[in-house]
């Protein structure tokens, strides 16, 4: 009958934490929906935009929901170097992304956390010119604060005592676990294929299961998990590619912030956001 | 358009009668924002049709994958219902028939599930029957319990955002009875379990069967508490709003097929029930 330890102070942050990301999710869904009713019917040449009053000009970045923080961050240092411009961003799962742009949403520029996501969107002829890889994110394995199954390496995940969720094989995550678990030779039985790394961080942050594989990234960014790194992450890294999209409202736009992306400024924040700069 | 001219003139109170008669004589103003609304429901299934791989639509629904995420889709649908009507009616009679301090505060409660986002609700749960949870964490230690990523899990957040359908539509459905008969039962010398039995709910039963259809059609389309929840697991959590949902990631046909399913399926099902029982009402 041992009782573990939870960290309640950890659990109610976590908590916290988490109401709010539902809460920016359900966010941004409004904005898009908002978006989507006001958008020009053919996503060509934008109306531009209208009641801005000081020619304020607005760049729309759909980019992947790991470069959330970074991009904030930086879209904040990019507005100040461009006083006239405002920065809109649409975070979520890479592959829904490229489903909304190959669907016509309008979107300036498109960053994606894989090459294949990207080369769905290229594919349908929606990007401007030839996207380019601009960081690249390991897998960490991602465990509760207090570590209860004791894991220390990739091959504790292949005991069935230990519950791992790791992402589904369909989104970026889940194609780079299969790759680092297969360059391990390991078998693993994971209790749910989640359907986007903040999800199966979430999982661990409750401590609803032992052990979640994510990117470096995200641990950098949550605080109530452990990230445990391990040698095969190397095998099945994420390349970040970035592109200018055809038919953007701003193309002139787009490209400076490509350019500002692949700056110091963008080296510097992302590096500290976990990803490694190239 | 609205004059009708007949032939032999009558009285207007013969025509007024005889418009009377003719039965739901339907007011041609509101013709149109009803056939906007309807366009306005239909158009995106149209969409869907227009998509729809048709030659390749056969073998992509032999898939075991989608037998096993319908099967699942069904059977959990169903004991979500169940479980709803077990709960929900006791829980509706209380709303509608009993006087305390509270009520209305509980009914607002009863429905908040209808507001907040599912996935909210899926953390909800979570963070109350998970393995940390405030009551789940007994679970675990006392019984080695964890409801998470099970097929009872899937239940339980279908139950969570079906039931409040439920128990509103049966509780509209007490207050609109008229108390009498059960009275005269009463008077008659019926216990409280024979009135309930024989008059209450055979005077609400088109409400309670309304209110399980809705439950119902809201359990099987469940996304958001369920994939927070009880996860996504083929054959075991993978229910089928999960299987398009990861569909939609790789290739939009596959989700449409997928969608056509799901809709096909549920559209028999509420045709043939809402026919044999709740057209009567």
């Amino acid at each position: 009958m041992a009782s573990r330890p939870t960290r309640q102070g950890d659990f109610l942050d976590a908590v916290r934490r988490l109401l709010r990301r539902g809460a920016a999710a359900a966010a941004a869904v409004g904005v898009l929906a908002a978006g989507a009713a006001c958008a020009p019917v053919e996503g060509g040449e934008g109306s531009g935009d209208t009641g801005g009053g000081a020619a304020q000009r607005t760049l729309t970045v759909f980019a992947a929901a790991s470069l959330t923080e970074a991009f904030e961050e930086l879209g904040g240092r990019f507005e100040e170097e461009h006083p006239d411009a405002r920065v809109e961003f649409n975070f979520a799962g890479s592959s829904d992304l490229a489903n909304q742009i190959n669907e016509g949403a309008p979107a300036d520029v498109f960053a994606s956390a894989d090459t294949h996501t990207m080369d769905l969107v290229v594919e349908e002829g929606r990007t401007a010119k030839e996207p380019v890889v601009f960081v690249r994110n390991t897998l960490r394995i991602a465990v509760p604060a207090d570590n209860p199954a004791g894991v220390d390496g990739l091959a504790d995940l292949a005991d069935p005592a230990v519950k791992v969720v790791l992402c589904a094989e369909e989104v970026p995550c889940g194609a780079a676990s299969a790759e680092a678990l297969d360059a391990a030779g390991l078998e693993v039985a994971p209790v749910s294929r989640e359907r986007d790394v903040k999800a199966a961080l979430t999982k661990a942050e409750l401590g609803e299961v032992d052990a979640a594989l994510v990117y470096r990234t995200d641990i950098r960014a949550a605080d109530g998990v452990k990230g445990i790194a391990f040698p095969e992450a190397d095998e099945a890294a994420n390349d970040y590619p970035v592109a200018v999209l055809e038919g953007a409202a701003r193309p002139g736009l787009a490209e400076a912030w490509v350019e500002f992306v692949r700056s110091g400024d963008g080296d510097e924040v992302l590096d500290d956001a976990g990803f490694s700069t190239l | 358009m609205t004059q009708v001219s007949a032939p032999s003139d009558p009285t207007p109170r013969e025509r007024r009668a005889r418009l009377r008669v003719r039965s739901g004589r339907f007011p041609w103003l509101l013709m149109v924002p009803a056939l906007l609304g309807l366009v306005f429901l239909v158009l995106p299934f149209a969409g869907l049709l227009a998509r729809a791989p048709w030659p390749t639509l056969v073998t992509r629904l032999l898939m075991p994958d989608v037998r096993g995420a319908l099967w699942l889709s069904l059977t959990t649908a169903t004991a979500a219902t169940a479980v709803s009507v077990c709960l929900g009616v006791p829980l509706a009679w209380l709303l509608a028939r009993t006087e305390f301090p509270g009520r209305r505060l509980l009914r607002a409660l009863v429905t908040v599930p209808l507001v907040i986002p599912p996935v909210v609700g899926g953390v909800a749960l979570l963070l109350a029957l998970g393995r940390r949870g405030i009551v789940g964490r007994y679970l675990d230690e006392w019984f080695g319990l964890t409801l998470p990523f099970t097929s009872a899990a899937v239940v339980v957040a279908q139950v969570f955002v079906a039931m409040p359908f439920l128990v509103i539509s049966v509780e509209g459905a007490l207050r609109g009875a008229d108390r009498r008969f059960e009275e005269a039962a009463a008077t008659l010398g019926a216990s409280r379990a024979v009135v309930f039995r024989r008059v209450t709910l055979p005077m609400v039963g088109p409400g309670v069967i309304a209110g399980a259809v809705l439950a119902w059609a809201r359990a099987l389309g469940e996304f958001g508490a369920t994939i927070t929840f009880a996860g996504n697991f083929p054959g075991r959590t993978q229910t089928m709003p999960l299987a398009v949902y990861l569909a939609m990631q790789e290739s939009p046909e596959s989700a449409i097929v997928l969608s056509l399913v799901l809709l096909g399926v549920s559209l028999v099902i509420l045709v043939a029930l809402r026919d044999r029982w709740v057209g009567a009402a």
